[in-house]
């Protein structure tokens, strides 16, 4: 299986593949239009500053090649944000892919929501096999609001989308990649769909 | 809800675990990556690396180590110690590091945080400061706190709270609190001031030092309102299981992960 990890200035995408290859997969970092277009599972990471990481695939022409695939795709944290219709950070690929804005946490609690949270998790194939309310590792300012495509949720001052989905897009507000165990289950059901 | 993280701290010094009691006396500990990769394992939540070794090669074994742990470890972890610019802090995240620690580096050249943080992201920086109460010598003096650098070794010429306020305008994404005054002395953390650092902030607070037994994480959650907390060696000698801990705050109504 053809894994690719799209590469952009977007912080730690190492743990990505790290992650990957303790599942015994080799994912390729690449940011080739082809090598993306033609790979069995595509992942969009992304962690940090949304600007310079959207100009960065504006220039490469990926921003309109993500929402053209067809094969399983997995935006995490940032790269699902960039996913969505609307940002305040500013940034998204334009595409709309989830039907959602991204706002800023205006909240009592601190931002960024940094840290373990608990998911309240919905039906997605994505979370075969876990308990019903798990932790995952966040580390965020800004957040996917509820809509149409969430199928998970959690609450840190205000409630919002932990992971969206929608026919062959699916993404996650935390990171599985560094999420232990549980992660390691959800990564490895995205391999499997 | 958000869990509070229990924090296991590895400093390295020349590639091996070893620690420091009140930044003196070292004993070392083992294998760094072994002893994580047994961290995870019964349920850290986080992983902090200190880089104390002095010489150039010592930092280019610290590097490789990076990656090595970035490897092995699924959960996120932080390295630090000596990292004085922008490219030896490219140069960890590119081994695998989730964050940094800022320490003597930012307070020479605070804009360092505002760079790293703009190009990186908030989240990768984390402002470590070591401090001493001079109230301990002259107490109800109203004196504040003072940051020290270099190990500890160096006064600053900076206060506690007004650092750390300014390290949060810059764009760090945590501050992480020694008190040198509790710093091996297990006789529990600095939770009166951690309460207000961690009130007056608006990004998460890591308490560390003086950590020596199981109710003194529960007061560091409770009274000193730490989103965090780190300890070292009440973990490396095995004085305090981690997995026990968790379980044992959970009882007493603290929200921490149980895997």
């Amino acid at each position: 299986m053809q894994v690719v990890i799209i590469k952009y200035n977007a912080g730690n995408i190492g743990s990505v593949q790290h992650a990957l290859r303790r599942l015994g997969v080799q994912g390729m970092v690449t940011d080739d239009p082809q090598q993306i277009r033609y790979a069995d599972r595509v992942i969009f990471p992304g962690v940090g500053e949304a600007v310079t990481a959207m100009k960065y695939l504006k220039d490469k022409g990926l921003d309109q090649l993500i929402g053209s695939l067809n094969q399983p795709v997995l935006g995490i944290c940032l790269g699902m944000q960039l996913m969505c219709r609307h940002s305040d950070e500013g940034a998204t690929t334009g595409t709309g892919i989830f039907d959602t804005a991204v706002k800023r946490f205006r909240i009592d609690e601190k931002v960024p929501h940094t840290g373990w949270n608990q998911v309240i998790i919905g039906d997605s194939p994505l979370f075969d096999g876990l308990t019903t309310e798990p932790y995952l590792y966040f580390v965020h300012s800004y957040y996917a609001r509820i809509c149409r495509h969430t199928v998970a949720e959690t609450v840190y001052g205000i409630r919002f989308s932990a992971a969206l989905q929608r026919d062959n897009f699916f993404a996650t507000q935390f990171h599985p990649e560094k999420s232990g165990r549980v992660g390691r289950q959800i990564l490895k059901n995205f391999l499997s769909l | 809800m958000l869990a509070k993280r229990i924090i296991p701290c590895l400093d390295i010094r020349d590639g091996r675990t070893v620690k420091g009691i009140n930044f003196v006396n070292i004993r070392d500990v083992g294998d760094p990556v072994e002893l994580a990769v047994r961290y995870v394992e019964e349920g850290a939540d986080e992983l902090v690396f200190l880089d104390i070794t002095a010489t150039h090669e010592g930092r280019k074994t610290f590097a490789g180590l990076v990656s090595r742990i970035a490897r092995e470890v699924d959960i996120p972890f932080t390295v630090g110690g000596g990292i004085s610019d922008y490219t030896d802090a490219a140069r960890l995240l590119n081994a695998g590091a989730d964050k940094i620690s800022l320490n003597s580096a930012a307070v020479k050249d605070p804009a360092v945080i505002d760079q790293l943080a703009g190009r990186f992201g908030s989240q990768f920086v984390v402002l470590a400061i070591d401090a001493h109460d001079p109230g301990r010598e002259i107490p109800d003096t109203g004196r504040e706190w003072e940051v020290y650098i270099h190990g500890g070794r160096i006064l600053a010429g900076r206060g506690l709270f007004e650092w750390a306020r300014e390290g949060q305008e810059r764009g760090c994404g945590e501050i992480l609190f020694t008190s040198m005054d509790h710093d091996g002395s297990k006789n529990g953390y600095a939770c009166a001031t951690l309460a207000k650092l961690s009130g007056e902030l608006n990004i998460p607070v890591i308490a560390s030092g003086g950590a020596g037994s199981r109710e003194h994480f529960l007061e560091v959650f409770t009274e000193g309102k730490a989103d965090a907390a780190l300890a070292a060696s009440v973990f490396h000698f095995g004085e305090i299981p981690i997995s026990g801990l968790k379980r044992w705050l959970a009882d007493q109504g603290v929200p921490v992960r149980l895997s």
